[in-house]
């Protein structure tokens, strides 16, 4: 894929919040770590890529990459997206994500999804469900509970784009959550890469998810102000 | 134009702008997205007057590589780990014939047991090939460094490798300025061979030569290479006057200048061990860097001058030789070997195991403190190992080692997540 850079945006507000914690050993405040669970077929590796190409679009640096494996459809697929206001040279994986993307909720109790994401971190999980009837409500006591959203991306796929592919409708899902990147860049990634109804389809799913996550979370922070 | 993608497309975008005119390539993990995007060049005719062949091994590869060098084509294939070692012979005869073929290596470990993830060893294999062998940092660099090949390749009629970590690099969607073809066109001439088979004034090429004049033959490589030496920094200052940015030449500094400790190392593990200084630096310990871009031509003098008076040098390699120890850390001691600096080897990184910014400081700290081994295995699991070798002591026949040390994990798929 080849995109042109064009300029820095502004960073939308949540990126600072996210990034300062579990960056490890040295403070990068800049640095935003994401990593993304699935299966092969899903688009595990293009939604990390699509990611490093929307940060790059608002003049960041970016780097995704997949945890390297023999692909095979079906089986659990990790990759990696860094985004940083400076140049990344670090080729280690990610271990201290700042957000977690879980595109299928049958990895759930099978892989270790939230190893090192730390506790000023984000959590979207691809499901119908709420997260306590998928028997993870006890993450709202180490995680802001606003923090962590669900979004029925395979549904929104399907009613979109015709195909059960939930990757870039949870990147739109992504840039509610936490604003690492803007919808504008995640919109704009999805065309150089894909072309007519498949371009358009996900890019109105992503949409429709940016929007969903975007009311969870006012629900969410409004509960979190009530309680507080 | 600066882009965000794919190493192995970046790769493939600098090599499709050399205007190679045979590409034959055998796909082989991690290398297979480099010649795919090449074939669609070819394809799609924005790479005209090419010829994609595809082969059915790599010793084809290599075969067809030499026979269209040695016709006046330019020439180009990739392959990595076992596909090298298939293709050894062959490799060897592109430089001993002098041939100026470019090949893109895509660092992959070499079995058994069978791994297709990243290290050195595959390179180390033909270190003596008399090939140039250029290793890339960062996907910047793997890209300049492929314009910068068949330049070095053609002028010195010698081939050239050029080594990208597989998957680490290859795999990975970064940052790349891609050449544009006015900027190649600009710095590479059309390929004009120094031996050619030409019907219209016929020679051969690869005559037997026996005792009376082997040596001389051979040593006219050497001769090549120490050109190279020179020709390599020259033309990486070229190249940044055409290309507005500095890539390539023999090696790369970063803080070496007040060093204490100095690592030394080849590819992507580099940018990682930069913020492990940077981390270092910052709590005031005098620690620097030496990246190995031109491991052959090895650049004795310059990397002499470059790890300068530290008192330790460390050796942090993706491969080892199997009842000794460290291969690049034996050239770099060479080097180094008039100087009062202590020599550490660790092996780090192999078979795709991640080297990390915590475990490249504790080697800094480490080497600080002289508590650094002449040769240390990065994070090796010790327990694992002795219980196989308790296992063995124990029953004569214990069965393969690398089933028992799987089982001994519980690893049910190796690889998988």
């Amino acid at each position: 894929m080849t995109v042109r850079a064009q300029g820095e945006h502004r960073v939308a507000a949540g990126e600072v919040d996210g990034s300062t914690t579990t960056a490890g050993p040295r403070e990068r405040p800049e640095l935003f770590q994401v990593r993304f669970h699935g299966r092969g077929g899903q688009g595990v590796v293009t939604a990390a890529e699509l990611l490093s190409v929307a940060a790059f679009l608002q003049g960041r640096f970016a780097q995704a990459f997949p945890s390297f494996g023999s692909e095979r459809a079906g089986a659990p697929v990790v990759a990696f997206c860094r985004i940083s206001g400076t140049e990344i040279r670090t080729h280690a994986p990610v271990d201290a994500p700042d957000a977690v993307v879980v595109q299928d909720a049958t990895l759930l109790h099978q892989v270790d999804l939230f190893n090192g994401l730390g506790s000023e971190g984000y959590l979207l999980v691809n499901t119908t469900h709420g997260l306590d009837d998928m028997g993870l409500g006890g993450l709202a006591d180490r995680l802001h509970r606003e923090r962590l959203v669900t979004v029925p991306a395979t549904d929104l796929a399907l009613e979109y784009l015709g195909r059960p592919v939930p990757n870039v409708v949870l990147l739109g899902g992504l840039a509610a959550l936490c604003g690492v990147v803007s919808l504008d860049s995640v919109v704009a990634a999805v065309h150089e890469r894909f072309a007519g109804a498949v371009a358009d389809g996900n890019a109105a799913a992503a949409t429709e998810a940016y929007r969903l996550v975007t009311a969870e979370a006012k629900t969410a922070n409004k509960e979190a102000a009530a309680r507080a | 134009m600066l882009s965000q993608l794919e190493g192995s497309r970046a790769v493939a975008g600098a090599v499709v702008c050399c205007r190679p005119q045979v590409v034959c390539a055998y796909p082989i993990t991690p290398q297979t997205h480099i010649v795919e995007a090449i074939g669609a060049s070819v394809k799609s005719r924005q790479l005209k007057h090419c010829r994609f062949i595809n082969v059915e091994s790599e010793f084809a590869a290599m075969s067809v590589a030499i026979g269209a060098s040695a016709t006046g084509a330019r020439a180009y294939t990739a392959t990595a780990s076992q596909g090298l070692l298939f293709m050894i012979e062959a490799v060897y005869n592109a430089a001993g014939l002098g041939l100026p073929v470019v090949m893109t290596l895509a660092n992959r470990a070499i079995g058994a047991p069978i791994n297709i993830w990243n290290d050195h060893s595959d390179a180390m294999a033909v270190r003596d090939s008399g090939w140039v062998m250029l290793f890339a940092e960062d996907n910047q660099t793997a890209t300049d460094l492929h314009v910068q090949a068949f330049r070095l390749a053609e002028e010195l009629s010698l081939p050239v490798m050029v080594c990208v970590d597989g998957y680490v690099l290859t795999h990975a969607t970064e940052r790349v300025d891609v050449p544009t073809q006015e900027q190649v066109d600009a710095f590479l001439p059309p390929y004009k061979p120094r031996q050619v088979l030409d019907p219209a004034d016929p020679v051969s090429i690869g005559a037997m030569v026996g005792p009376e004049a082997f040596t001389e033959v051979r040593y006219l490589a050497h001769a090549k290479q120490l050109q190279a030496l020179e020709r390599i920094g020259e033309v990486a200052g070229e190249f940044a006057e055409g290309f507005g940015r500095h890539s390539g030449g023999l090696v790369s500094t970063y803080h070496v200048e007040d060093a204490e400790v100095v690592i030394v190392a080849l590819g992507s593990v580099l940018g990682t061990i930069k913020d492990a200084t940077d981390e270092l630096r910052a709590n005031g310990a005098r620690v620097g860097v030496v990246g190995i871009t031109s491991f052959r031509p090895f650049p004795l003098d310059v990397l002499r001058e470059a790890i300068g008076d530290a008192r330790k040098v460390v050796v942090v390699e993706r491969a080892f030789s199997a009842g000794f120890g460290g291969v690049l850390s034996t050239d770099v001691g060479l080097a180094i070997s008039d100087a009062k600096a202590r020599l550490s080897t660790v092996v780090a990184g192999l078979g795709g195991r991640a080297v990390t910014e915590a475990g490249l400081i504790g080697v800094f700290e480490d080497a600080l403190g002289d508590r650094l081994e002449a040769l240390r295995f990065l994070d090796l699991d010790k327990d694992v190992v002795d219980r196989e070798l308790a296992r063995m002591a124990g029953t004569r026949r214990s069965g393969p080692s690398a089933e028992n040390v799987l089982r001994d994990l519980g690893t049910v798929a190796s690889g998988a997540l």
